[in-house]
């Protein structure tokens, strides 16, 4: 049965998608489907009730909070999609690398992208994005840094078992190059594990961007994101509770889905751990 | 046995040092000056002698190698230097702050384990069941709530609606156990519910593979009770990757905390560390990426040397 079909017949992934899409869709071309600005603000109407022009109420500054929620999905996904590709590249790139030449290079190279694992990561990303500035691009760096080993590792230890099989020996004997052999051939063997991995670290990637902006460590006022809205809307969680509401609804179901959709793809793809759970 | 241990040991203080070092150096490549943030806060100009006296002072005129080895010997002595900011030694800031963050952290652990251990013994043992459905879901919500949102449900139901608990804040020990207890519930069981959701996930399925292994089954067909298998058993065989998923949720933990402290204004190490770098307070910065570090490079380590007592397979 192909991939694909096993995906459309598994329920968690149907379930997953339903959320995801949607909400791919908005962060895509929200801007198109914003009515107000979601920068003006509004003195006379600050913290309004639900209306027919604001359907989710407004914020301390009288700025829509529909709006802003619609927009403020931007930085998260492009932090938590942007980050893992660089991510993926790079430690799948180094992993492979690592284990398919000496075991002198290769375990040098993982000692060194093991030195991030030394760091808890919030750490690492908080003492980065406070020190050298806040903003997308350098949320995008620090989290495709942060991740790199667990990508590494899984890229590595995989070719470390495959490089001795057959096929891999015979195109070495056909003389193919290191390059072709990492990409054209083992590559394609570890490209599940690597995709499971992916799904587990966006939704890390969504809960590191929206704790950094929650701390007020993210993305730069007055643009929104879904993490700094929570932390602006604590002062008045007990005079509007929908400010509040809202971000963290959908915040809380971007990552449900995420989650659910890693935990779909590894039931897909990785048939022998299927039966634990 | 013992070359386990001591090459264990070796790799943890070797780790810290390499943390250490790259915290330092990449202090000194960042841009900002922390003379400049101490003596005119608005960006206004600075009096030139001025500057060079605080600069001498803090030693930030010396070669970066010189501050770097001048650091580390500090370091072997236990001082870490003064704090720009809060003008007393770091040792003595981080002193105040990280018994606040480890208890935070301590009792949040131990609840997890308390909830999540017999749940996701329960949810193995009536595998298929709506209370083993039921906790599934609740676990994977554990693991998709940021701690933050859950800290406001839980402020929102239990201080602003009930009026039960304190929605944040904290009273030292002296002041009153009754006054402190009530203070660290609601920050303990946020941070306790992710943590908890893990590890419910780790003992069921651990504790469905080992039902299945054959071991189990020779023991049922000799007579001992269903009761004396589960505890006696299968626990035993269980109980090794439920402790590596604990010490697996440390970082989780550490996250955590930084998250938790902010919403419960929790005066602990994470917070001062986020003071520290709003700051540029860069010895109180290496001084708490330090002791975080070492913490999480320590814990990790024992968590290591557990397993290889646990399961030999593993040194």
């Amino acid at each position: 049965m192909s991939v694909l079909k096993q995906c459309v017949r598994n329920k968690k992934f149907l379930l997953s998608a339903i959320i995801l899409i949607p909400l791919l869709f908005v962060a895509l071309f929200g801007n198109l489907l914003i009515s107000h600005d979601p920068l003006e603000i509004h003195a006379t109407q600050t913290l309004a009730p639900p209306s027919q022009e604001y359907p989710m109420g407004t914020d301390e500054y009288g700025r829509c909070i529909a709006c802003r929620l619609v927009v403020g999905i931007q930085p998260t996904m492009i932090v938590a999609f942007g980050g893992t590709i660089i991510a993926m590249a790079a430690g799948s790139l180094l992993g492979l690398l690592a284990g398919y030449t000496k075991d002198a290079i290769g375990n040098a190279i993982m000692r060194v992208v093991d030195v991030i694992l030394c760091f808890p990561s919030i750490l690492l990303a908080m003492l980065v994005v406070g020190l050298w500035g806040k903003g997308v691009v350098n949320l995008v760096v620090v989290v495709g840094i942060l991740y790199t080993p667990h990508f590494c590792r899984i890229a590595y230890s995989s070719t470390r078992k495959l490089r001795k099989m057959e096929y891999v020996e015979s195109q070495q004997l056909l003389g193919a190059s290191t390059m072709r052999i990492l990409l054209k051939t083992l590559l394609p063997n570890i490209v599940s594990s690597l995709i499971i991995q992916f799904s587990l670290t966006v939704s890390s990637g969504i809960l590191l961007e929206s704790g950094l902006s929650f701390l007020g460590l993210g993305v730069v006022p007055p643009a929104p994101s879904w993490g700094q809205m929570i932390g602006d809307a604590r002062a008045y969680i007990a005079l509007n509770g929908q400010y509040m509401f809202w971000p963290s609804l959908f915040l809380c179901l971007t990552i449900l889905s995420t989650n659910l959709m890693g935990d779909a793809l590894r039931d897909v793809l990785d048939p022998k751990l299927k039966k634990s759970f | 046995m013992g070359k386990f241990f001591l090459k264990r040991i070796l790799t943890a203080i070797v780790q810290i040092f390499v943390v250490v070092s790259i915290v330092f150096f990449s202090l000194q490549i960042m841009p900002g000056d922390p003379v400049l943030m101490m003596l005119s806060r608005d960006g206004s100009a600075v009096d030139q002698e001025a500057y060079d006296a605080l600069e001498a002072e803090l030693g930030l005129d010396q070669p970066v190698m010189t501050q770097y080895t001048s650091w580390l010997a500090g370091l072997v002595h236990g001082d870490l230097g003064k704090s720009y900011g809060e003008n007393r030694p770091v040792v003595d800031a981080i002193g105040d702050r990280l018994p606040r963050t480890l208890e935070l952290a301590v009792v949040a652990l131990v609840l997890a384990c308390i909830i999540g251990i017999p749940l996701g013994i329960i949810s193995a043992v009536r595998r298929g069941g709506i209370l083993d459905l039921l906790l599934t879901l609740i676990s994977s919500l554990g693991n998709s709530v940021p701690v933050f949102v859950l800290g406001y449900i839980l402020v929102l139901i239990f201080s602003l609606n009930m009026e039960m608990l304190p929605s944040s804040g904290f009273v030292p020990l002296a002041r009153g156990l009754e006054n402190h207890v009530l203070r660290l519930i609601l920050p303990s069981v946020t941070l306790a519910f992710g943590v908890a959701a893990s590890v419910l996930r780790m003992t069921r399925s651990s504790m469905l593979e080992s039902l299945g292994s054959e071991s189990v089954r020779p023991l049922r067909a000799k007579g001992l009770s269903k009761s004396k298998v589960y505890l006696k058993h299968v626990m035993r065989n269980m109980l090794i990757p439920v402790v590596t998923i604990i010490g697996l949720q440390l970082g989780n933990l550490i996250a955590g905390t930084v998250l938790c402290e902010a919403v419960f204004n929790w005066p602990g190490i994470a917070t001062l560390l986020v003071d520290a770098i709003n700051n540029r307070d860069y010895p109180l910065i290496q001084g708490c990426m330090l002791v975080l570090s070492a913490i999480f490079i320590l814990t990790n380590m024992v968590v290591d040397l557990l397993y290889g007592l646990l399961d030999p397979r593993a040194r």
